[in-house]
């Protein structure tokens, strides 16, 4: 039982991923897919988050006066600040694109896009 | 200190540092020369690099100084170089035709926003293969993913931005997988360094989690790579970009996320997880022979846009390439890595050849191309060699790269003799496709197409021109002469295969 929830935060990020990547597919509507594709990305910062965790650590700044203090791994931290960047670039651009596509098409549904551009 | 201490960093540095001063020159010849002088530069860092090379194994650089593997390390070997070399020499040749290209396509008040997007395209191309960090590796894949969605979905047809989209989705996920394959890597290794992960990785004893790395990385790259059936991205992806951004993006894109795929698996997990070369061989062999008749088949019951059969003919290539990487031999390796160079300069010529015919912004239809022999002689001649090097014909710098794959198939024994009929059938298919876009260009006649597109007038200006004949001369060249890209690709396989206790 202790392992089930001991890995709690890794369930989480199964279930935030697999979720995400269902909805991507699923969903015909294209803003959906964006709000899948972000649940998507954002499991995977919980995954970085979880891994950094060290138990009964603190944050990373250096205490002299404090001995035997254990800190939590700062750098993955720093790579998932790096990556949420980039996942809100994505999202951005994703999103404009979908803006044209409505713009272009009259529509967001990308089952309706794709019949118009077979015409 | 020598003057080559810098050059890693110099092929990321100058098109990243170009990219916002194009943005800020909004005159659209002002960017264009700082857009094609930066892309020079960064091919003339490429080309010098290649020269140093020739002495040393590799060329290491700590950023800031911070020495490996606590800071981020640039790390150039031969397989570095020689995809640098594809990617500066293919956005060179793109932004050199897109003062012509891009009129009709991008409208001139935003052209110098396109190019700043282009620039930073480069910028994270570069910065993948000169990296030698794979966390690094991710945030220059994803620089360069966005610019490149960006240089698709620039132009005016609509289908662009369906087409768009869906890379966007695609490359995302696959981005993603690569992403959780390195934290589970960091997490068994506590290290982001290449070199430093393929060290101690064989110091791990609980396996399972860098044999899901392993997957999630192959599969995410594999995504990026279009390796049959992951492909689904392509094809609209190429055909409805601007015809310039598709020389630069159909030349090296794939390639790039190949070269990755490749530096994981064989520098880093071979060798180091129990049957890796059975389990890669397994899976990606039989993908690569599918993509290459499948696709070759699909590029064939392409009958209106050239862009798309020479696309489906790009998936094609892309599993030539992963079957020479599949055979996980030395020879096989070699090949692999050298039908990247030479698909490069074949698919390049071809596509520089389809903008100077769909020049003004028009698609690249059968029913224009037909009577381009006579009305445009010098362009279908380029398209000519480009086509030929796609089937291999001797003489050509496709056929050095397929006769390697025929003999690193072949030294497998009578299983790999076996191996050689799809590379042949899926040549034979090639001939077919490339023979019937060159009868329409000579034989073909517009009248007889009940078309209201304007057929060809003339040939492309002559910075177009020359262009696509130095492309083709390359080809040319490169068949006679394939010395320089066949050490490199030689040297690169040798790095690959080298097992991590035989490095110093």
């Amino acid at each position: 039982m202790i392992e089930v929830f001991g890995l709690f935060n890794y369930w989480v990020f199964a279930a935030l991923l697999m979720t995400g990547l269902y909805t991507v597919i699923a969903k015909t509507n294209l803003v959906k897919k964006m709000i899948g594709l972000a649940m998507f990305q954002s499991a995977v910062f919980l995954l970085y988050i979880t891994m950094d965790k060290v138990e009964g650590g603190t944050a990373p700044i250096l205490r002299n006066d404090v001995p035997g203090q254990i800190y939590s791994n700062p750098l993955p931290q720093v790579l998932i600040l790096t990556a949420i960047v980039v996942g809100i670039a994505t999202l951005a651009l994703g999103l404009s694109i979908v803006v044209r596509i409505h713009e272009a098409y009259g529509t967001i549904e990308e089952d309706e896009a794709a019949k118009m551009d077979r015409e | 200190m020598s003057g080559l201490t810098h050059l890693p960093i110099l092929a990321v540095v100058v098109p990243l540092l170009t990219a916002p001063l194009v943005a800020l020159l909004r005159d659209r010849t002002l960017a264009w020369i700082a857009a094609v002088a930066a892309s020079l530069c960064t091919l003339a860092v490429a080309i010098t690099l290649v020269g140093a090379l020739e002495s040393v194994e590799y060329l290491a650089y700590p950023l800031g100084s911070w020495p490996a593997p606590y800071g981020i390390e640039l790390r150039v070997d031969a397989f570095s170089a020689l995809l640098l070399l594809i990617v500066t020499g293919a956005s060179s040749a793109g932004l050199l035709i897109a003062r012509d290209s891009l009129v009709g396509e991008v409208g001139s008040e935003r052209q110098h926003l396109y190019l700043t997007a282009w620039l930073l395209a480069v910028a994270g191309l570069a910065g993948i293969v000169v990296s030698g960090d794979a966390f690094n590796i991710f945030v220059f894949l994803e620089v360069s993913s966005l610019a490149t969605y960006v240089l698709i979905a620039g132009g005016p047809r609509r289908p662009a931005l369906t087409a768009v989209f869906n890379y966007l989705i695609m490359g995302t996920i696959g981005a993603t997988f690569y992403l959780i394959g390195v934290g589970l890597i960091y997490m068994m290794t506590g290290t982001l360094n290449l070199a430093d992960m393929e060290q101690r990785i064989s110091g791990v004893t609980e396996l399972k989690p860098i044999l899901v790395a392993g997957g999630f990385i192959t599969i995410g790259l594999a995504l990026k790579a279009a390796i049959f059936p992951l492909h689904a991205w392509l094809p609209g992806a190429y055909t409805h970009a601007p015809h310039a951004a598709t020389v630069f993006i159909a030349a090296c894109s794939t390639k790039v996320a190949l070269y990755v795929l490749l530096r994981f698996d064989f520098f880093i997990f071979q060798g180091n997880l129990p049957d890796h070369e059975a389990q890669f061989r397994v899976f990606a062999l039989p993908l690569a022979v599918v993509a290459m008749l499948v696709a070759s088949a699909l590029a064939i019951f392409e009958r209106r846009n050239l862009k798309r059969m020479l696309a489906y003919s790009s998936i094609a290539h892309v599993g030539y390439i992963v079957f020479g990487a599949a055979l996980a031999t030395q020879t096989g390796l070699t090949a692999g890595i050298l039908h990247m160079f030479n698909h490069a300069l074949a698919k390049g010529t071809l596509f520089l050849a389809a903008a100077s015919i769909g020049l003004g912004g028009a698609a690249v239809t059968f029913e224009r191309l037909a009577g381009a022999g006579r009305r445009m002689p010098i362009t279908t001649a380029a398209f000519v060699v480009g086509g030929l090097g796609l089937i291999g014909i001797p003489g050509t710098a496709g056929f050095v790269g397929k006769w390697y794959l025929v003999v690193g198939a072949a030294e497998l024994g009578p299983a790999g003799v076996l191996m050689v009929v799809p590379l042949l059938v899926s040549s034979v298919l090639a001939v077919l496709y490339v023979w019937r876009a060159i009868e329409v260009a000579y034989f073909g006649s517009p009248d007889s197409a009940r078309s209201s597109a304007p057929a060809v007038r003339a040939e492309a200006p002559l910075p177009m021109l020359a262009v696509l004949i130095v492309a083709a001369a390359a080809n040319l060249w490169f068949g006679f002469l394939p010395s320089m890209p066949l050490t490199l690709a030689e040297r690169a396989a040798e790095v690959l295969l080298t097992e991590p206790d035989q490095h110093k």
